[in-house]
């Protein structure tokens, strides 16, 4: 480590997690509500779309444009059976990464962009009606998913979905959104263990 | 697919910024957001190059660049969806980074509809529930509750069609001789469940020979129930449930044959037999390009002309003439939503009308038939061969205006289609419906005057 920050980044600590400086060192300091660091959790919170990417069978990453949901420690994202793709990807590969990288599509000031890598999961369990558990999240993005759930007999199969677990073991943050300079980076998962 | 020129060409016009995805040193895809522009004469997209070694894409390596837009829709959502995906080798030339695509996938609302671009993922669906049901040890099967799945699997709203020429034959025969509640109620459970059946197995034979499979552009008013397709009932499960509903069918019209005489039978085996061979080999009429002339018959005065023997035992001119308008604009149901149809039965080898003919011969025919079917109203309603009060559904005519215009302007837009496929049905309801009313006012004004004048029946 190359120091430790006294005070927090954010208001209200909760768990430690490792932020590295951009040149490569480790800097101790404490995370505020959940699991990600407070912008990019605000992020979270009110993007409309995210990238999630996966990687296929032969090693290759495959990026899906999907609306993220976040409960302070777990990344949602559904996925209709009809777009299963990603789903069979993650079952054999379980390595993700979701980022935010839209100005148009989140409500933050001053704007930002993050991208979390993390291991997935996948809940298919019960397709019919298991996601419905993150309905609440997804109907504060989207309030329009309760008119076309109620004609779910017109689109049967887009209702019949799994639920991907995102849990985030590092993250990336720029501050303005500038790419081109370095990201802040978070080492959640060494930090959590 | 392979990148068009087109499509990179594109990229600047309708994104702001692109998504650089590649796999990092621990096994993680890495998504970092840049800057980018366009040279379609090359056939590449330049990258900015991202700050940070953490985050550096990785130099000739395969790597995924994703373009997404939405735009937001407070209080809804958002909608403009779109996106391109391109895949290939990543180089850093001249402080930028060049990705020469040689793979793109990608989605546009504006271009495909979301209602299409589901549609072509069904295949994908089965697999993942095929799959599921090979990993959990039980069958994983789409589900959804018994009332819609009912009105789904069997196409329920439809059922005007049947509702309007056996209420119209029922009109006639109280005008012409009488009326029995009983008879006539089990007449319209009986012509309901002969078309239930046939809708049941019109999937069945659609979904046997690859023609609801080829259809992509399904709409409320066209390409079949699905339900086989999407797994949610089995082909056995419709099969059997398309005999259960000619065993009531057939069934309740012996039981009128025997209470109103065997003379029913005559239009209860035609009907029948139509009925079948619709969609059942070897005739496969609908195949032929004879489903109009089958819905017309079927429809029109067979169902009028059951319906008026049932109640007065004998057949007559008057229910014949009533039910041709009838069964013309029921034909003209089948012949609209067969349009966006068209590619997928030509792919089956159902050769339908639209299928045959040109878009100019396809309106033409809509519009010649329209104009038989009001003039038909109009002649039959004045000379009165059927009764003068019926002239009042000549009103419903103008409900054929937006057809007509949808025909001209969406031909080949399936989902654009669908209001005018919508106020067909009503054009055909409405003038039904219209047709049934004269009846009433005949036979109420019979009633009630003692010498009711010429115009009122």
């Amino acid at each position: 480590m190359a120091g430790t920050v006294a005070a927090p980044r954010w208001p209200g600590a909760a768990t430690t997690i490792g932020l590295r400086d951009p040149r490569g060192s480790t800097l101790g300091i404490v995370n505020p509500v959940g699991i990600l660091p407070e912008p990019i959790e605000a992020l979270l919170e009110t993007a409309l779309v995210s990238e999630l990417t996966v990687v296929d069978g032969s090693g290759l990453p495959v990026t899906h444009p999907l609306i993220p949901l976040y409960d302070g420690e777990v990344i949602y994202l559904t996925s209709s059976i009809l777009f299963s793709k990603k789903l069979e990807h993650i079952k054999a590969n379980p390595k993700v990464s979701v980022s935010i990288s839209d100005p148009v599509a989140v409500d933050v000031e001053p704007f930002r962009r993050a991208t979390i890598q993390g291991d997935a999961t996948v809940d298919d369990s019960d397709l019919h009606a298991g996601w419905e558990r993150v309905l609440p999240l997804w109907r504060k993005k989207e309030p329009a998913i309760d008119m076309f759930l109620g004609k779910r007999v017109a689109l049967p199969l887009f209702f019949e979905r799994a639920v991907i677990e995102v849990r985030p073991t590092r993250a990336f943050l720029w501050d303005d959104g500038a790419t081109d300079r370095p990201p802040q980076v978070f080492e959640l998962a060494k930090a959590m263990a | 697919m392979k990148p068009t020129p087109e499509l990179i060409a594109g990229l600047e016009s309708r994104f702001e910024h692109a998504v650089i995805a590649f796999v990092d040193d621990d096994g993680y895809p890495l998504s970092v957001a840049t800057g980018f522009r366009a040279d379609p004469d090359r056939g590449v997209v330049i990258l900015n190059t991202v700050a940070g070694e953490d985050v550096q894409p990785p130099e000739g390596e395969r790597v995924n660049v994703v373009f997404s837009h939405i735009r937001p829709q407070p209080g809804i959502g958002y909608d403009e969806r779109r996106y391109v995906s391109l895949w290939g080798p990543l180089q850093a030339i001249e402080g930028k980074l060049e990705l020469a695509p040689d793979r793109a996938q990608g989605w546009d609302e504006q271009e495909m509809s979301f209602f299409e671009f589901s549609e072509r993922g069904v295949p994908q669906a089965r697999k993942y529930l095929d799959q599921l049901s090979e990993e959990t040890g039980r069958e994983v099967r789409p589900k959804l509750s018994f009332g819609w799945l009912f009105l789904r699997a069997t196409r329920l709203p439809f059922l005007t069609a049947t509702f309007v020429p056996v209420l119209l034959g029922i009109a006639v025969a109280a005008w012409k001789d009488g009326f029995n509640w009983w008879l006539a109620l089990l007449t319209v459970i009986g012509g309901a469940s002969v078309h239930l059946g046939l809708n049941v197995a019109n999937d069945v034979f659609d979904t046997r020979s690859g023609a609801d499979e080829a259809n992509v552009n399904p709409t409320q008013f066209s390409g079949g129930s699905r339900v086989i397709l999407y797994g949610l009932l089995s082909m056995r499960q419709m099969t059997l449930l398309s005999f259960a509903f000619y065993a009531i069918g057939i069934g309740i019209g012996i039981g009128l044959a025997a209470a109103s005489g065997w003379g029913l039978l005559w239009v209860g085996v035609a009907g029948a037999l139509i009925s079948v061979f619709y969609t059942a080999p070897p005739l496969q009429l609908v195949h032929r390009g004879l489903g109009e002339i089958c819905v017309l018959l079927g429809f029109g005065p067979i169902m009028a002309l059951g319906a008026y023997y049932v109640q007065t035992g004998s057949y007559d001119l008057e229910p014949l003439l009533a039910s041709i308008p009838v069964g013309i604009l029921i034909a003209l149901i089948l012949y609209l939503n067969e349009v966006p149809d068209r590619p997928a039965d030509a792919k089956a080898g159902k050769r339908t009308l639209p299928v045959r003919f040109s878009k100019k011969a396809v309106i033409r025919g809509y519009v010649g038939a329209v104009v038989v079917t009001f003039g038909l109203i109009a002649v039959f309603a004045i000379t009165g061969l059927i009764v003068r009060p019926t002239i009042i559904a000549l009103a419903a005519a103008p409900l054929a205006l937006p057809v007509i215009r949808a025909l001209r302007e969406s031909y080949e837009s399936p989902y654009a289609l669908m209001p005018a496929m919508g106020r067909n049905i009503q054009l055909h309801l409405a003038t039904g419906v219209l047709l049934i009313l004269g009846y009433v006012i005949a036979l109420v004004a019979d009633g009630v005057l003692d010498d009711p004048p010429s115009l009122l029946t």
